[in-house]
């Protein structure tokens, strides 16, 4: 069972990971505003000019 | 050659049928378009394939169909050097700044006003924050003004509000983030604790090398020690404020709770004996977090929309210098000015009238439906409109200090008022948790008196997992949260938790008339006389502000009119399809020697109801009864209000005759019903029966509501309202009438049966799950077992309750 030394720091390691990402995201103001992203995804980009 | 067809004379665009201007009408082609907004929405929808669209609109909203609500304003004074100072941050060669968008509500709001980049040269960048209706602008002051932007954000449907982004702003959004990553982080923490959790209860079951068990509960002890050292800092600082203030608060027995679970723990951790309780205490901080993020995510919103108000008083102002008028911000306006306001506009400052005398409507103010007729030297109020010809007033009260600002002073003051139930959830599992720690330590006390101190432990263990108070904090907000989603998709939108809880016991119900019991507008109630002449009257009262007017004309007629005069204060003439029509008040009309029946006009008044005189001249007359008619259902849901128990009165600044007619039409006893209230009055009504032990709700829509909404226990807004009414509200209705209101209360009640019920239900578990383990039933793996299923019975509960439908 010694390999419980070595994947639970890991598990930590990765859960640190991954609240640094959230902490980052919401210092970005990713959180800001819940509603619009929401939408805007299903906007279609604009079509591209053919030359 | 191909054959032009030939086009109607007036064309009507095809996406909000509004007139096409004669420069932007395409020769030959099927669609026809008043604006570049209009033809990008019509175009989005036809390609595709929701051209069926305008089919929908047309049958369900007949002539209800609403043009795209376009004010046609330049807004000169966004480039007013004042208004840069006060609203615009420059960053090198960008400038930016905020406005509140009237008018967005769905997807397609939001792709319009992103494409504006593309509209219009040197608007850098857009962003629209949907659920606030907040956009933020970024463009090239030297390219494109700002007057520029707002007047085409102003032509496709959305009058932009400006907005200050202040410090205040910055700081809730601050407190937002930092509140989040507290959560993220204590929920991390809480879910690993968890599994170490559940890997030393397995070692109930197959035993655990010391060596193994130790690395666990260490590390254990150091998650739990940054989750109370650092989410969980938030509750030890508001204990000892408590302590310092010799006031309890609720974080008082939360941090008790919290300091004997981690101490006790970190006691048997280093003394390598009895159990460890880490993980209730990671938990515990999670929960508590995410209930307390919640409500101050409610509290912030409702700052946001305090901010607001300030934004929706007019604004600009036309001074006059020297008999030179200039459109200023009103922040520039000196007591003193002389402004001019053009008929139909809203006056812009308190202040004594110049001209010889005007008709304004004080509607939105004091809730008077008749228009008053004000003379030279009285006082016109700010926030009242002119329906006559151009006036002149000077300004003797500016900003905050006129009767309006006053008004919106008042509103904001009680917004910052706290909210007087407490966090329920919070005290609950804030009690609970002590009640769990005291019921620990007696086990524990118990146990050792008849077998060894191990075993006590491991009871005492059971009932600390068993107890865990998920259930409980879920129980009340979940609840709420399910209830708040539905009462949303029928058009009840609900501010704060506490709402349901508030409306679920009768109290006093206060209702606003015009607008709400009754339609608001003025409708023809009766025509007598000719009706030939109706047509007529159509076409020419398109050509007058008077809200008279606004029930008698109608805007599709295609009549030609010409040489129309306005007589303020009494009536309309000018020249329909060749006939000289005249329409007025009965005095005018008989000046001019019009001949009509008296006895008539009496028994229109004894109705409450208007008469109006339309005329050709000749022999041709017709008299008309005006009048603000009731809802259909209003008498049905005001009974249905007494069934529930609850106590009516009618509060309306208007004429109290016309109070007492719509009272007794909706049975409400005569002296419940108060004509002639001001707005300050209303306030005070309140704020009496408040002192008299009654729970007040009020429900209304103007601006004159809108003191009285905030100082009532409960604000309902109805549809339609004033922008000022739906801030100082806690319950916004998306449907005109009272048959919201009943639906509300009805849903409320519901509500809060279904929290005592999960209130319930996870005391039940959970008390019967510590008996238990007191009398050394359960072991702590069962205990973890089950624990979880008290929180899945909860959260199914409120998910599956019938709340609002």
């Amino acid at each position: 069972m010694s390999i419980i030394y070595i994947v639970v720091p890991l598990a930590l390691l990765i859960a640190t990971t991954a609240v640094i990402g959230f902490a980052w995201a919401s210092r970005q103001g990713q959180f800001d505003d819940l509603e619009t992203p929401a939408h805007r995804a299903l906007f279609d980009d604009d079509p591209v000019e053919e030359e | 050659m191909v054959a032009v067809p030939l086009l109607p004379v007036v064309m009507k665009c095809d996406h909000c049928t509004l007139p096409v201007p004669a420069g932007l009408v395409v020769e030959g082609s099927a669609q026809q378009f008043c604006c570049a907004g209009c033809k990008l929405v019509y175009e989005t929808l036809a390609g595709a394939g929701l051209g069926k669209y305008y089919d929908i609109v047309e049958e369900d909203a007949g002539d209800a169909r609403q043009a795209t609500v376009v004010s046609g304003r330049n807004y000169p004074e966004f480039d007013h050097q004042e208004f840069t100072d006060e609203h615009v941050t420059v960053a090198g060669d960008l400038a930016s700044a905020k406005f509140y968008l009237r008018g967005v509500h769905c997807a397609a709001c939001v792709w319009l006003v992103e494409k504006l980049p593309r509209l219009l040269k040197g608007v850098v960048s857009v962003r629209l924050d949907l659920g606030r209706a907040i956009v933020e602008l970024e463009w090239r002051p030297q390219q494109v003004e700002l007057s520029a932007i707002a007047s085409l954000l102003d032509s496709i449907g959305y009058p932009p509000l400006p907005l200050k982004d202040g410090e205040e702003q910055q700081r809730l959004r601050k407190e937002q983030r930092a509140d989040l990553l507290r959560i993220a982080i204590a929920g991390a923490l809480a879910g690993n604790l968890m599994g170490i959790a559940f890997a030393l209860y397995g070692a109930y079951w197959s035993g655990m090398e010391d060596g193994l068990r130790d690395f666990f509960r260490y590390t254990a002890f150091g998650l739990a020690t940054i989750s109370v050292a650092w989410p969980g800092r938030v509750f030890f600082r508001g204990a000892l404020k408590a302590l310092r203030a010799r006031t309890p608060n609720m974080d008082l027995p939360i941090a008790l709770g919290l300091s004997a679970g981690y101490l006790g723990g970190a006691f048997n951790t280093i003394t390598q004996r009895g159990e460890v309780y880490f993980e209730s205490v990671g938990i515990l901080v999670f929960l508590l977090l995410v209930g307390r993020y919640i409500q101050r995510k409610q509290q912030r919103s409702a700052y946001l929309e305090l901010e607001l108000l300030h934004a929706l008083s007019p604004g600009s102002a036309l001074r006059v210098v020297d008999g030179v008028s200039e459109e200023v911000p009103i922040s520039a306006l000196q007591i003193g000015d002389v402004i001019e306001v053009l008929g139909g506009d809203t006056v812009a400052a308190d202040g004594e009238l110049l001209s010889a005398q005007a008709t304004v409507d004080a509607a939105v103010l004091t809730g008077e439906s008749t228009p008053s007729a004000i003379m030279a030297a009285e006082l016109v109020y700010a926030g009242t409109r002119n329906l006559g010809e151009n006036i002149q007033i000077r300004v003797s009260q500016i900003g905050d200090s006129t009767r309006v600002g006053q008004l919106m002073k008042r509103v904001a003051e009680y917004a910052r008022r706290p909210s007087a139930i407490v966090r329920m959830a919070d005290k609950m599992s804030g009690v609970f948790t002590l009640v769990v720690m005291l019921l620990a330590l007696i086990t524990v006390w118990w146990w050792t008196q008849y077998t060894s101190f191990d075993v006590a432990l491991e009871h005492a263990i059971a009932l600390l997992v068993i107890a865990c108070p998920c259930a409980l904090g879920l129980a009340t907000p979940l609840a709420v949260v399910a209830a708040v989603g539905r009462a949303a998709r029928k058009g009840i939108l609900v501010k704060g938790g506490d709402t349901f809880e508030s409306l679920s016991r009768a109290g006093v119900i206060l209702l606003d008339k015009t607008g709400t019991i009754t339609q608001g507008d003025w409708n023809v109630s009766q025509w007598y006389g000719a009706q030939e002449l109706r047509p007529l009257v159509e076409a020419l009262e398109n050509h007058s502000n008077h809200p008279f007017a606004r029930a008698l004309a109608n805007q599709k007629s295609q009549l030609s009119v010409a040489a129309v005069e306005i007589e303020s204060g009494c009536g309309i003439r000018g020249v329909v399809d060749g006939v000289q029509i005249y329409v007025g008040s009965p005095a005018w009309l008989a000046q001019l020697g019009a001949d009509f029946d008296d006895e008539l006009l009496s028994t229109i008044s004894n109705n409450n109801l208007s008469p109006a005189i339309a005329w050709d001249g000749a022999q041709r007359v017709s008299v008309i009864a005006l009048g603000d008619t009731l809802r259909a259902d209003s008498a049905q849901r005001i009974t249905r209000l007494h069934e529930l128990g609850w106590q009516v009165h009618i509060l309306s600044g208007d004429d109290p005759r016309v109070v007492q007619r719509v009272a007794c039409e909706v049975g409400v006893a005569s002296e419940n019903a108060h004509g002639g209230v001001t707005p300050e009055a209303k306030e005070q009504f309140v704020r009496d029966k408040q002192k008299s032990q009654h729970k007040v709700v009020m429900v209304g829509d103007g601006w004159n509501d809108a003191t009285a909404l905030a100082a009532a226990d409960i604000g309902v807004a109805v549809h339609g309202s004033a922008e000022a009414s739906l801030a100082a509200a806690d319950v916004f209705l998306s449907r005109p009438g009272l048959g919201g209101v009943v639906e509300l209360l009805s849903g409320s009640l519901r509500t809060v049966r279904l929290i005592r019920r999960n209130l319930l239900v996870s005391l039940l578990y959970n008390g019967s799950g510590v008996a238990l383990a007191m009398l050394g039933i359960m072991n702590p793996l069962w205990a973890a077992v089950f624990m979880p299923l008290s929180s899945l019975t909860v959260v199914s509960l409120a998910w599956r309750s019938k709340t609002f439908n």
